[in-house]
């Protein structure tokens, strides 16, 4: 900050795309269609205006996340690669209107969605939101290894948000959703940091690749495999999905437990030979996609 | 510090270009607030 004795430097603001920056798009994209799905695999009709209101709370909650997660994160944006060309490491906004425009997203997004659609999903919004910014974000991303494990909680909320604006409760189906969006995290990011190491170790984030070690995290990449891939397959021997779903989640699964497997028993150190991780990496993202999409055509074609 | 010629067209630039998405994206929640108490009037 300048001193009053210093000659102010003009500054210019921030273009409209660094705020839409700031909202992680990209994560968004994935947050947005598991909250679709969670509403469109609901037992119930819902106005096409109110579904639409309750997933642009969800979207507009998770730009908020991204914003006040980019606001507190600024200082380990800078050091890392993949971080350091965004708005705020790059010195293109400062970082007082991400923090205003985080702030005022995540307010809207809640008060919308009790307004608009129920008092429910509003709640599990403002959860999601305090989750990922104060106990993932603030606490525990710099502290423990096991900030992906608990953190992983917050981008599993979307699906219950779109069940709940559709209902109004939670039920069996949305909990076991969440479970599998929250047991798919670990993997999927523990294989990301194993090709990406060097960035979280000098920006000093205790990823569990950096504390201890990558081979051990390949280990828990396999072992964490397992649990999700039981919670994916298990709505539908619980009758609570038909075959498509059944069937798509234990080819999908399967597959994925052997990318797991590759993984886990792989012992290549060098990232950029890391071909089994970034396959795993990019094929987790596919599987979700693929899961919820199975449901909802479940939904709609079987019941 | 003065600014240049160039930083002033610029600044203008970036704020026309903002005040152009704001009234955009106010616009649209004017329609969806509309649409809004429309359904919730008609559900009664």
């Amino acid at each position: 900050m300048a001193s009053p004795a210093a000659p102010m430097t003009p500054t210019l603001p921030a273009e409209w795309r660094d705020f839409l920056a700031l909202t992680k798009p990209r994560v968004m994209s994935l947050v947005v269609f598991t909250g679709l799905c969670g509403m469109l695999a609901a037992p119930v009709h819902v106005h096409p205006v109110i579904g639409f209101t309750a997933i642009l709370c969800v979207a507009l909650g998770a730009g908020a996340s991204g914003a006040l997660n980019m606001w507190y994160e600024a200082d380990i944006d800078r050091v890392m690669r993949r971080t350091e060309k965004r708005p705020l490491p790059a010195g293109r906004m400062e970082r007082q209107a991400a923090l205003h425009f985080g702030v005022g997203l995540a307010a809207f997004s809640v008060l919308l969605m009790g307004l608009a659609v129920n008092v429910l999903a509003a709640a599990i919004l403002a959860v999601s939101i305090l989750f990922y910014v104060l106990i993932y974000t603030v606490w525990l991303k710099r502290r423990t290894p096991q900030n992906i494990v608990i953190g992983g909680a917050a981008g599993a909320f979307p699906p219950l948000i779109g069940w709940a604006a559709a209902t109004g409760q939670v039920s069996l189906l949305p909990v076991l959703l969440f479970s599998l969006v929250f047991l798919w995290t670990p993997p999927h990011f523990w294989a990301l940091s194993l090709f990406i190491n060097s960035d979280y170790a000098k920006a000093g984030v205790p990823m569990m690749s950096v504390v201890a070690g990558t081979k051990s995290t390949r280990r828990q990449v396999f072992l964490y495999s397992w649990p999700m891939a039981i919670v994916a397959v298990a709505p539908w021997p619980l009758g609570l999905t038909h075959a498509i779903y059944g069937g798509v989640s234990a080819v999908l699964s399967l597959v994925f437990l052997g990318l797991a497997g590759l993984v886990g028993f792989s012992a290549e150190s060098d990232p950029a030979l890391m071909k089994h991780e970034r396959r795993l990496f990019a094929f987790s993202i596919l599987y979700l996609f693929a899961l919820f999409g199975a449901l909802v055509a479940d939904r709609m074609l079987l019941s | 510090m003065t600014p240049t010629p160039d930083f002033d067209a610029e600044y203008r630039r970036r704020q026309k270009s903002r005040s152009v998405v704001t009234g955009l994206a106010l616009g649209a929640l004017v329609i969806l607030f509309f649409a809004i108490a429309f359904v919730r009037i008609k559900n009664g």
